[in-house]
């Protein structure tokens, strides 16, 4: 599953989806996408036409019932084809997937504490197995002692190894992973064929696949319009006949076929089949074609303060001189505290000033010696060369240091970093010796690019809601600057669940994420659910998606893709039925115009022959589908907008695209055919 | 000067109805709003209380179930009372002409084709009916048959809106009440003011200038004209209909009639933006659906008036347009504004003969029928209208990225189940109909022309059936058994299947929660929206019928000359 191992349109996959789109021609197989079954049994008639040709007592050549045939076979083979291709790119990931899950071996720990090696297979909930740093873990479960990193990447690509300890939000590891240093004794927690992994591999195969509600509700306005076209198809040689105008049956195969919607009918199981296979590649794995769906309905997205819309480290952010210290003078003391300083807190201090401009004196650092934080002292700092000591650390801790160096408490000391620490920052005093410079002011840095990100959700009309322990005032500060429409402080586990519930009472969708096994039942009340990798087993039960990367602001693409994927069927719906208007030019013309000639007037394409006018319209009816597939595997383009805009382009490009493209196609493939007809 | 004193006939008429469709329609949301004391209750709602009260009716909310029953149920049982009204009338009294009484098949179509308000009349008028049967069978129905489909789309705006569907009873009463007998009434007063007979005297036989015996049938056609139109009814007090002197003996009677078939159509929309709440949501409706009315029309008027290509090449005088089948009271202007607003409306009646029309104006006149959403019949008109709206929600809604909803309701499978059920039933029986009568030669028989025109006419017969139109092309042989039983049963599908199923989808969506509108929400009450609803009724509802259209009037156009 690792990108790398993702394969794009490769030799061996094409191979193996042709070979498959022959095995989905088995009409029991072909009953299943109604559309595409029409079209073979048209195919099957006019084959046995080829072979007598005068079954029903027509006239129509041999020549044009074989050629016929044939492009109704590849009509049919497209459609197959299409689907074979989304469903290949899927199974080549559960193969690699499957390499790791063969045979790993489980040493086994038994009741009277031996060790026992079995193979996984034969490992059932709440055995307790013993891992060592090289071996891999046999099945998913729970650390009950030890510490240990772990190599994930055959699961979620990622190379760097995590660390996985005993209780806690880190304890879960999943069957497949590769313990690379230590050893760790791991409760197992699943039964075979119910792992993490099985499930990742029958979800990436499809073999579950269930159509999802908005893909049944199309299907059966499909059908409706193709029992229509039947309708139309079969009716029309009863009325041609009372005006003397005979109808070969190949012909009425070709109309029909050419109006009953192919495109979308034979682009449709892939359409979802690549959509989750989108949210796959994605590293994201959804549980449901349903859930890909639900987030393109997103209305309201729940995300945590904390790691998902700032860092969750305090930064510098800025300099807070005291006494009427000069901020160059704080700034100068604050870097030399921190030149050694390799927390996240001390390196934002010296990013801050090299993003101010500011400078320090480098020379006075050369032969100091670093002094780290203790929780004791709760300072760090440097003793420079000529005996000076630089302290950073918490107000009441340096207060008390310089106090005891002798020195004194500038007045607005106090005053000072109370009203950082109202706005929710962190105060750190500076100090040498026995002066207090001033204060830096640390504060939980919202990510770049989440303002933007918040903007696209509501131009998307997807309100965002932050849900954070902070105090509401520092809460208030992070919204606002984080861009969020909403936001919940000191919030508890329950708060969450109340918040999804009364945004669902309104008749909203929620999407959240979560990974904590507190987050457990949030995670299953919202429509849309992430549970991070990292987080634990409960959470991840109760998702209805999995980030293998563990990025909480990924629930963001997510609801993309989901869009993306109901907007791809849309535009081929809209653009398969347009199609219909150049189609019926092209046939309907054809078919009276030996009969009557003045039909000629409906020939508005100028079309050779009646003969290349059908085949033209059938040839593109069945290039139409193999054209279109890339679109349907990669999702049209998406980008967040008002629907308003979305549709007027989407219509342009495929409604009109959908009338006018036809014309031009038809035209075309018509001068090419009259090349031999 | 001709032509343009016309124009501005046809302008200010339309005007007339423009301006009344608004105020109407908020008048008929206060009336079936069961809350609001506004829409004439204090007055109309103590007669209500006491014909409810005397059919033992409970005003209860109904299920979508409910309503449908009573709405089917009421309406068979009718058709069976006025069924045996017409096979008896002969012996009932009110006979003064000593009418006969009908043949079981004409009768069984008869009936049917007034309850289902498309008065396809295979009987002609004046000696087919007994007074009896004009009153109780025919006026009567007249009466409850728009009403039916009238309350039906009411509910299913409610439905629609999330309220409870309401009470069929109390609605049909109410609409029967407050709507339909007030405005027949003041109406009927006019016609007869204009020189509408209105008695209950037998013929009047007389003795003209020649020495000549003339028979003059005469009877209550005033009161029978307004509802006539009113209630998009159509039916002719005389077999020739509205081309009768008496059943319309002046330019005014001529323009109140129109506006009396526009009137309720047009201003539904409007009724339903206000219970769904949002006016603009029926504007755009009535906008896309004026549009494509205008655009018929012209097309209609332009052809009658460019007249026969083969008379215009004999070099004979022309100029009036094609005058054949047309009354000279009314010119080809008049007859084709007749013909359009007649076929639009569902309503049927007519001024001029529609197998005369020239082939592309009998086009546009078929097509108004087939699409059935340029306005329609009262109630089943916009029935189809909101129908067409949720298809064209659902097949480009997606391409906004979420899942389709029509009015704050997402369109789910079972909506969409029904819908495309919905949408399968005016094909089936339309182009069902036809291939039978073409494939048998019962069928067969009774058309009268060969070729192309002969498909029309059939296409014609069976497309007014399933519309509730009730227009005939003529010139079809059609009270024979064969003609009497196919179109009563299309008439009956075409009428009831689509209410029930309609009924079904609302409440399917009035039970489900409202999903509030953002901005990503599909908006339904702008201007892009009327274009993809125009683009779906044209694609998906018209070009079902091409090549029919295409192997009749179409043909029949580029044939001639």
């Amino acid at each position: 599953m690792s990108r790398n191992q993702r394969k794009s349109l490769s030799g061996e996959l094409v191979r193996s989806a042709i070979q498959h789109s022959f095995i989905k021609l088995n009409p029991r197989v072909m009953f299943r996408n109604p559309i595409m079954f029409v079209v073979e049994v048209g195919m099957i008639i006019t084959f046995l036409l080829c072979i007598w040709p005068n079954a029903f007592g027509g006239e129509s050549s041999r020549a044009f019932n074989i050629v016929t045939t044939i492009i109704l076979f590849l009509t049919v083979l497209f459609a197959n084809f299409a689907e074979a291709l989304a469903e290949g790119r899927g199974k080549a990931q559960a193969d690699s997937l499957k390499q790791t899950k063969k045979d790993v071996a489980a040493r086994k720990l038994q009741s009277d504490g031996t060790v026992k090696n079995v193979p996984a297979t034969d490992l059932r909930k709440g055995d307790i197995v013993i891992v060592d740093a090289g071996e891999m873990i046999p099945g998913d479960g729970e650390v009950i002692s030890g510490l240990a990193s772990v190599d994930e990447s055959a699961i979620t690509g990622e190379s760097a190894p995590v660390i996985k300890e005993a209780g806690g939000d880190f304890s879960s590891v999943t069957g497949g992973t590769r313990v690379v240093s230590d050893s760790i004794k791991i409760r197992i927690t699943t039964d075979p064929g119910e792992s993490f992994l099985d499930r990742m591999i029958s979800l990436v195969e499809g073999a579950k696949r269930q159509k999802t509600p908005n893909e049944i509700a199309l299907n059966t306005v499909l059908i409706s319009l193709t029992l229509i076209f039947l309708l139309v198809v079969v009716t029309l040689p009863v009325l041609s006949k009372y005006v003397h105008v005979s109808l070969e049956v190949p012909i009425l195969i070709a109309l029909l076929v050419c109006l009953i919607p192919t495109t979308i009918g034979g682009l449709l199981s892939a359409i979802g089949i690549a959509g989750m296979d989108r949210v796959t590649q994605f590293n994201v794995l959804a549980m449901s074609g349903k859930a890909v769906e639900a987030a393109g309905d997103i209305n309201t997205i729940i995300l945590d303060k904390t790691g998902t819309i700032t860092f969750g480290n305090r930064m510098a952010s800025d300099f807070v001189p005291v006494n009427g210290v000069s901020i160059a003078d704080l700034a100068g003391w604050a870097a030399l505290s921190s030149m050694a300083d390799e927390t996240p807190e001390g390196r934002s201090v010296l990013e801050y000033m090299k993003k101010q401009n500011l400078v320090y004196n480098a020379e006075l650092a050369q032969g100091s010696q670093f002094i780290e934080f203790k929780a004791e002292t709760r300072m760090s700092g440097t003793d420079l060369r000529d005996g000076r000591q630089v302290r950073k650390g918490a107000v009441d801790s340096v207060k008390k240091w310089v106090l005891a160096n002798g020195g004194n408490v500038p007045s607005d000391l106090g005053s000072k970093s109370d009203e950082i620490a109202r706005v929710g920052g962190t105060p750190l005093a500076v100090a040498v010796d026995n002066q207090i410079y001033g204060l830096i002011y640390l504060k939980d840095t919202v990510k770049p690019g989440m303002r933007e990100r918040f903007e696209q959700l509501r131009a998307m009309g997807i309100k965002t809601i932050m849900c954070t322990g902070d105090n509401p005032l520092t809460a208030a500060t992070i919204a606002k600057e984080a861009g969020v429409d909403d936001f919940i402080a000191e919030s508890k586990p329950e708060d969450k669940i109340a918040v999804i519930r009364r945004e669902q009472a309104e008749g909203k969708l929620v999407a959240m994420t979560g990974d904590g096994t507190n987050d457990a039942p949030a995670l299953a009340q919202a429509d849309v659910g992430l549970a991070m990798n990292t987080g634990t087993i409960a959470a991840k039960e109760a998702a209805n998606m999995v980030d293998l990367d563990s990025n909480p602001t990924k629930i963001i693409e997510v609801v993309s893709i989901g869009k993306q994927l109901l907007m791809t069927r849309g535009a081929l719906t809209t653009f398969s039925i347009a199609n219909d208007i150049a189609k019926y030019f092209a046939i309907i013309p054809a078919m009276f115009m030996v009969a009557i000639p003045q039909m000629e007037a409906l020939n508005i394409m100028r079309l050779g022959s009646p003969t290349s006018a059908i085949l033209s319209a059938l040839v593109f009816n069945a290039i139409i589908i193999p054209l279109l597939i890339p679109l349907a595997m990669k999702g049209v383009a998406y980008k967040p907008m008002s629907s308003s805009a979305l549709l007027r382009r989407n219509l342009f490009v495929y409604g009109l695209g959908g009338v006018i493209v036809p014309f031009i196609g038809i035209k075309l493939i018509d001068l090419i055919v009259n090349l031999w007809v | 000067m001709f032509v343009s004193l016309t124009i501005v006939s046809v302008a200010i008429t339309l005007l007339i109805a423009l301006a009344l469709a608004k105020p109407t329609g908020n008048y008929l949301a206060n009336v079936f709003d069961y809350e609001s004391r506004r829409g004439g209750a204090r007055f109309f709602a103590p007669i209500e209380k006491l014909l409810l009260g005397i059919g033992g009716v409970e005003a209860r909310d109904q299920s979508w179930k409910q309503y449908a029953k009573a709405l089917v149920l009421a309406n068979t049982l009718m058709i069976l009372l006025v069924y045996l009204v017409f096979r008896f009338q002969g012996a009932l009294p009110l006979n003064p002409n000593h009418i006969e009484s009908m043949e079981p098949t004409l009768a069984f179509n008869t009936a049917i084709s007034f309850m289902t308000n498309t008065n396809l009349q295979h009987y002609s008028g004046e000696s087919g009916l007994s007074i009896l049967s004009q009153s109780i069978g025919i006026v009567f129905m007249m009466f409850v048959a728009p009403a039916s489909a009238f309350v039906a789309a009411i509910a299913f705006m409610r439905g629609l809106a999330g309220k409870s569907l309401g009470n069929y009873f109390v609605d049909l009463v109410r609409s029967i009440v407050r709507v339909l007998l007030p405005i027949s009434l003041v109406c009927a007063f006019f016609f007869i003011a204009q020189g509408v007979p209105q008695t209950m005297d037998a013929t009047h036989t007389v003795t003209t200038l020649e020495g000549a015996q003339q028979s003059i049938a005469v009877g209550p056609v005033g009161s029978f004209l307004s509802i006539k139109e009113l209630g998009n009814n159509g039916g002719g007090f005389f077999g020739v209909n509205s081309a009768h002197p008496f059943e319309n003996p002046t330019a005014l009677s001529n323009a109140l009639q129109m506006i009396l078939m526009l009137l309720l159509p047009i201003s539904l929309p409007f009724t339903y933006g206000r219970i769904v709440g949002n006016a603009k949501q029926g504007r755009v409706l009535f906008v896309a659906m004026a549009m494509l009315f205008l655009v018929g029309l012209g097309i209609t008027w332009g052809m009658e008036n460019a007249g026969n290509p083969v008379i215009n090449a004999m070099g004979v005088q022309h100029d009036a347009g094609s005058m054949e089948g047309k009354d000279v009271r009314f010119g080809t202007a008049l007859s084709a504004f007749y013909a359009t607003v007649t076929t639009a409306s569902e309503t049927g009646a007519v001024n001029t003969m529609h197998d005369s029309l020239t082939p592309l104006g009998g086009l546009m006149a078929l097509s108004n029928m087939l699409l059935n959403t340029v306005f329609g019949g009262v109630g089943a008109g916009i029935l189809n209208v909101l129908l067409y709206a949720m298809v064209a929600v659902f097949l480009s809604g997606l391409m906004v990225g979420r899942t389709p909803e029509f009015l704050g309701k997402k369109l789910e499978p079972r909506e969409m189940k029904l819908i495309a059920a919905t949408l399968l039933i005016h094909p089936f029986l339309i182009l069902g109909a036809t291939a039978i009568a073409f494939a048998t030669h019962y069928g067969f028989d009774a058309i009268s022309n060969p070729g192309f025109h002969g498909i029309t006419q059939a296409l014609y017969e069976y497309t007014s059936s399933a519309a509730n139109n009730g227009s005939g092309f003529e010139g079809l042989g059609d009270n024979t058994p064969f003609w009497n039983l196919s179109t009563g049963i299309v008439m009956y599908l075409g009428r009831y299947l689509s209410i029930i199923l309609l009924l079904a989808v609302a409440g399917s969506l009035a039970s489900k929660r409202h999903v509030p509108e953002t901005v990503g929400t599909f908006r339904t009450d702008n201007a892009l929206f009327a274009g993809v609803w125009v683009g779906t009724v044209l694609i998906v509802g018209a070009l079902t019928f091409f090549p029919a259209l295409v192997l009749g009037p179409i043909a029949e156009f580029l044939t001639l000359g």
